[in-house]
């Protein structure tokens, strides 16, 4: 086992430096000079010559990488030119609200997909087989800013039980965080929750023809136990990498929920720094974001090797 | 055991089940009636499709919802009426008043659980005992189905076991909690012979110890031989013959009965002949070496083939026998190339194609030819049997008009008519597939046949009359074959000498009644007692 959490720790070393080379290239792959992109159509020389300065272009690539490199690895992202704030204060300072946003949102599907998703392959091709895939079909069909705005509508306009948009900081007192949480939360769930629950209903309908769920019924194990422990659990390998992948197509998600809502999230520094053409934040996000990615890999991986003993050896 | 005060535990009266609307036929069981006795091991025996393992479901409640349905009769247990039960009141009775055990061990275990927890589960869901007196049981019922180090075997997964293991684990769990009626449908079908001697033995031990009543579902009358008290004997659904097993064995009265026994292959090999023929496929010293891949595997290797050597001459048949993970479907795999020696040589007619590479092995790949054990899925099932026969001679330059007549003259040489053709293979029987599968290697006129388990996915009538065809096309063609099988009786039918395989190597060669009669090897020796019905059939 810990062979195993080794071999897959060294083994997102080579990718994140992949990602890395990407990151630095970014700024010399586009045409032309990048301190003439970076400070626009009405600049200077003088302007230019300074951004060359101050970004390091005058120095060799390699050169040039290795620095970068280096203050990288010590935390240190750059400086964003549009607010000439460190970029690292810039990312840290929008963490929170996203990552709220995305483990809610997480939290929601898996709770209610899963469930789902069981209780449909066991009573397959019956009335609340089809209700629920024919609403899968429906929530993947109407896109994220519907629902949104749908929700905003209903409960924050009509009904006023929840405010129509904005952020508070869990450090504000759970309360306000939540409601303030609530729709967009449930926006963004919607499509995850029908993955999810179609996922997890194939694979359960899979195991439940297999023939330990018939040794399992032979011992006289009840109903309930016979699809959490028998059915569920194998068949959470499948269920588990989609929500893996869910999860990092939740960054893309975060992006329009957070211009719905108006919620001071990376989604929206990096809508914001495209715009200004702000590389050195660019950089930074596309950093921050593969890292995340790689890292829920990582646990995915390691959770394959917790739910099914065959893959540990 | 079948005196007067004997206790019926099981009895059916009438049992009909309903098949689907669309299905060839109307019932898979239809007006069975049997009963079982205290202490008595009745063998149900009939061919694929003969209703035996509905009959067994129906028992325990466990046919497939909406697709089987118990129609008529009655299922007692112990007086109580299984059919009327409700199914809260059969999942009570399920593990503790009756228990099953099933054929495929390798897959009748849950793998994400340790197979300790899904023994203690018996007792969980029973209420039985508390946790560590479970724990404590567990070990004990290990230890009586004769596990190696039960304490650490309890903390295993059915992966980290062999199917002789898994399968002992099976019978502790369904004799957990000592039910008065265990179903065990096919259990030893799976395994090795040597296995499957020690699985029926501790079946046999536990099951006098306990006094339990037995339904034992098996194809195969070696079993019945050596473990059956009484005997009911099934066709298409219905009964037609039951009876204490001495008398179905010796005097069989219905015809499909004595047709049954009389299919059986004998252990005695007929007198044969030597061959003295030229070699037609010679193999020199070779060896198979599996090598783990990756970074981590490296170094962890899996010699599957040792330094074998054989000969096989012109019109005659050489036996591969060994048990499961002997090596002998890699030797078989090697000699036809379909994976690459590590070392040795595969000699056919004096040249040599071990490590030929592909564009200079192609004129060979004609002359050595393969039939393979599962002939459900060794066919194409989106081609038709056309186009199975001619695409082989097609590619080796014949016309297709000719391919055709070839094909046509083979389909009749197999036992089918020129209307196959036209057909796709799930039209056909297993029996008739592996006939196509038989004339598909002959149409390209090859030198040497390898047939790998080729009868032993088919029923024991079929099975008779698949190996009275390759004996046919032997002769006819004369062909050098090399025939790999586990089941000792096909070889002493089919083979003019055999070898005998253990853990990659052969321990013992020379004609089939030098071998059979006076095994020398221990293992040889092993293998021939450990035959199911040795000395009753």
């Amino acid at each position: 086992m810990t062979g195993f959490l080794l071999q897959r720790l060294l083994a997102t070393i080579p990718v994140m430096a992949v990602v890395a080379v990407v990151v630095f290239l970014l700024l010399h792959l586009g045409p032309g000079d990048p301190a003439a992109v970076i400070a626009g159509d009405y600049a200077t020389p003088e302007d230019i010559e300074r951004i060359r300065d101050r970004l390091g272009l005058n120095e060799p690539l390699h050169v040039q990488f290795l620095t970068w490199i280096g203050q990288v690895l010590t935390g240190d992202l750059g400086i964003s030119i549009f607010s000439n704030l460190p970029v690292a204060q810039l990312i840290a300072q929008r963490v929170e609200p996203t990552l709220a946003l995305s483990i809610g949102t997480l939290i929601l599907t898996v709770v209610v997909a899963v469930p789902l998703g069981v209780a449909a392959a066991w009573r397959a091709g019956g009335w609340l087989d089809r209700c629920l895939m024919g609403g899968a079909a429906l929530a993947f069909a109407v896109p994220v800013f519907v629902i949104g705005y749908i929700l905003i509508y209903v409960f924050a306009i009509k009904l006023s039980l929840l405010p129509v948009q904005g952020y508070r900081p869990l450090a504000d007192g759970a309360v306000p965080f939540l409601r303030h949480l609530a729709l967009p939360v449930v926006a963004l769930s919607f499509v995850f929750i029908a993955l999810i629950a179609r996922v997890t209903r194939a694979s359960v309908l899979e195991v439940l023809g297999e023939d330990y769920i018939r040794t399992a019924r032979a011992k006289g194990v009840t109903t309930f136990r016979l699809l959490r422990r028998h059915a569920l659990r194998p068949a959470l390998v499948p269920v588990v990498t989609v929500i893996g992948i869910a999860f990092a197509l939740l960054v893309g998600g975060v992006v329009v929920t957070e211009s719905v809502f108006n919620i001071p999230g990376l989604g929206r520094l990096t809508v914001d720094s495209v715009l200004r053409r702000d590389y050195p934040v660019i950089q930074g996000l596309i950093l921050v974001f593969s890292a995340a990615y790689v890292f829920t890999n990582l646990i995915v991986d390691l959770l394959y090797s917790v739910l099914d003993p065959r893959i540990r050896e | 055991m079948t005196d007067a005060t004997a206790r019926t535990v099981l009895s059916i009266r009438d049992l009909t089940v309903e098949l689907p609307v669309d299905a060839e036929r109307a019932h898979a069981v239809e007006d069975v009636s049997f009963d079982v006795q205290a202490g008595e091991i009745v063998c149900l025996v009939g061919e694929s499709g003969s209703g035996k393992s509905v009959t067994a479901q129906a028992v325990l409640g466990l046919l497939p919802p909406g697709q089987l349905r118990v129609t008529g009769g009655a299922i007692e247990l112990e007086g109580e009426d299984l059919r009327t039960a409700p199914a809260a009141r059969l999942r009570s009775l399920r593990g503790r008043a009756m228990a099953m055990i099933f054929q495929e061990p390798m897959t009748a275990l849950n793998p994400v659980l340790t197979v300790g927890e899904q023994v203690r589960e018996v007792f969980e869901t029973h209420g039985v005992l508390n946790p560590s007196e479970r724990r404590e049981r567990v070990i004990e019922l290990f230890r009586s189905v004769q596990l190696p180090d039960p304490e650490r075997l309890v903390n295993t997964y059915p992966h980290q076991l062999s199917g002789g293991q898994r399968q002992r684990v099976m019978i502790a769990m369904a004799f957990a909690l000592e039910p008065a009626l265990l179903v065990a449908d096919e259990p030893t079908t799976a395994l090795d012979v040597t296995t499957q001697a020690r699985i029926l033995e501790i079946m046999r031990t536990i099951q006098r110890a306990r006094g339990s009543a037995v339904l034992f579902i098996t194809h195969d009358f070696g079993v019945v031989a050596d473990i059956a008290d009484r005997v009911v004997v099934m066709r298409t659904g219905r009964v037609v013959e039951q009876g204490p097993r001495d008398q179905i064995l010796r005097s069989p009265s219905h015809p499909y009965t004595r047709m049954l026994l009389e299919a059986v292959p004998g252990l005695e090999p007929e007198a044969r002949d030597g061959k003295a023929d030229s070699a037609a496929l010679e193999v020199r010293n070779l060896s198979k070496t599996f090598a783990g891949g990756g970074w981590f595997q490296r170094g962890r290797t899996v010699e599957a083939v040792r330094d074998v050597s054989l000969v096989v001459r012109k019109g005659e048949t050489l036996a591969v026998v060994g048990e499961s993970g002997s090596g002998k479907s890699t030797l078989a795999r090697c000699t036809v190339r379909l994976t690459r020696a590590s070392s040795g040589e595969v000699l056919l007619a004096g040249e040599d194609i071990a490590q030929l590479e592909p564009r200079a092995l192609r004129p060979f790949r004609r002359r050595i030819q393969m039939v393979f054990q599962d002939p459900f899925r060794s066919l194409n099932p989106r081609r038709n049997v056309a186009a199975a026969l001619i695409e082989g001679p097609v590619n080796y330059g014949v016309s297709r008009e000719e391919a055709l007549e070839r094909a046509k003259r083979l389909l009749g040489l197999v036992g089918l008519g020129d209307d196959a053709l036209g057909r796709y293979p799930h039209q056909f029987s297993g029996g008739q597939r592996q006939r196509i599968c038989i004339a598909r290697a002959l149409a390209l006129e090859p030198d040497v046949l390898i047939a790998d388990e080729p009868v032993s996915a088919l029923d024991v009538s079929v099975q008779a009359q698949v190996l009275d065809l390759l004996a046919d096309v032997r002769e006819r063609f004369q062909l050098a074959m090399l025939f790999i099988t586990h089941d000792l009786r096909v070889a002493a039918q089919v083979a003019d000498r055999v070898a005998v395989m253990s853990k990659g190597e052969i321990v013992e060669t020379g004609p089939v009644a030098d071998v059979f009669g006076n095994p020398r090897h221990p293992y040889s020796r092993a293998l021939l007692a450990a035959a199911p019905g040795r000395g009753r059939l």
